[in-house]
């Protein structure tokens, strides 16, 4: 049973829990049964094609997933996946 | 909607946009939700956003697993995240919009070089499509 950390907005769509317990062999297996277990994370996590969104990372332990073998990552009873959402922003006008 | 913010919080968010000016600043902002959402702790993050930082801010992935921890071991709560509109008003942009995450307060400050203009606040609308801005208080 790997251990997804929820981040903090999107606590609300995974029941206020900060951590979901999902068990699966491999990072695309992990998503989909977290995302069958709390399908209003779904549209945060998954693009229309049901593939994980480009700008969602998520870190096995320190390492960004992609780093390692992406969706076939394989996760382990002690793994602990964190969901990190993407913050950036910034005004709007033109440089001077 | 209400958003209090300690005096100690405005005074640290408005020294760092002044510090990084006309840089873009940013950070994480803590508090509790008990009677009403209540920020009493902040802290900076570096922007790092590639190449020109004047007009945007991005915040690492390591540098926000860090901040969710924070919360965690003080037993506080990550609220939302501030930044600065160097020469600019501290009104919420596309930009600001397409990024946001639902439930946090997204704090913005006009800064100037010699000055801080305003502080103001914004959270994404349940929709997803807009802000609704907040009413501050210190």
């Amino acid at each position: 049973m790997a251990t997804f950390l929820i981040p903090t907005p999107l606590r609300k769509f995974a029941g206020n829990q900060s951590s979901v317990t999902v068990s699966a062999e491999r990072m695309d297996q992990a998503i989909h049964t977290l995302v069958a277990q709390h399908p209003d994370l779904g549209r945060h996590l998954l693009d229309p094609e049901r593939n994980i969104r480009s700008f969602v990372r998520i870190y096995v332990g320190d390492t960004d997933f992609r780093e390692l073998q992406g969706e076939q990552t394989p996760l382990a009873d002690h793994s602990v996946v964190s969901i990190i959402p993407a913050i950036a922003g910034g005004c709007e006008c033109n440089l001077p | 909607m209400k958003l209090r913010i300690q005096k100690q919080v405005m005074s640290e968010i408005f020294r760092h946009a002044m510090a990084d000016f006309p840089d873009e600043c940013c950070g994480f902002l803590y508090g509790t939700e008990e009677g009403g959402r209540l920020i009493h702790d902040v802290r900076r993050a570096p922007n790092a956003r590639q190449g020109d930082k004047r007009r945007r801010f991005t915040i690492d992935p390591a540098d926000y697993l860090q901040a969710e921890t924070f919360a965690r071991d003080n037993g506080v709560s990550l609220l939302g995240i501030y930044h600065s509109h160097p020469l600019h008003p501290a009104i919420a942009s596309e930009h600001d919009l397409k990024q946001a995450m639902p439930y946090f307060s997204y704090v913005i400050v006009s800064v100037f070089e010699d000055r801080v203009e305003e502080l103001r606040s914004f959270r994404l609308h349940d929709s997803g499509q807009h802000f609704e801005e907040e009413w501050v208080q210190s």
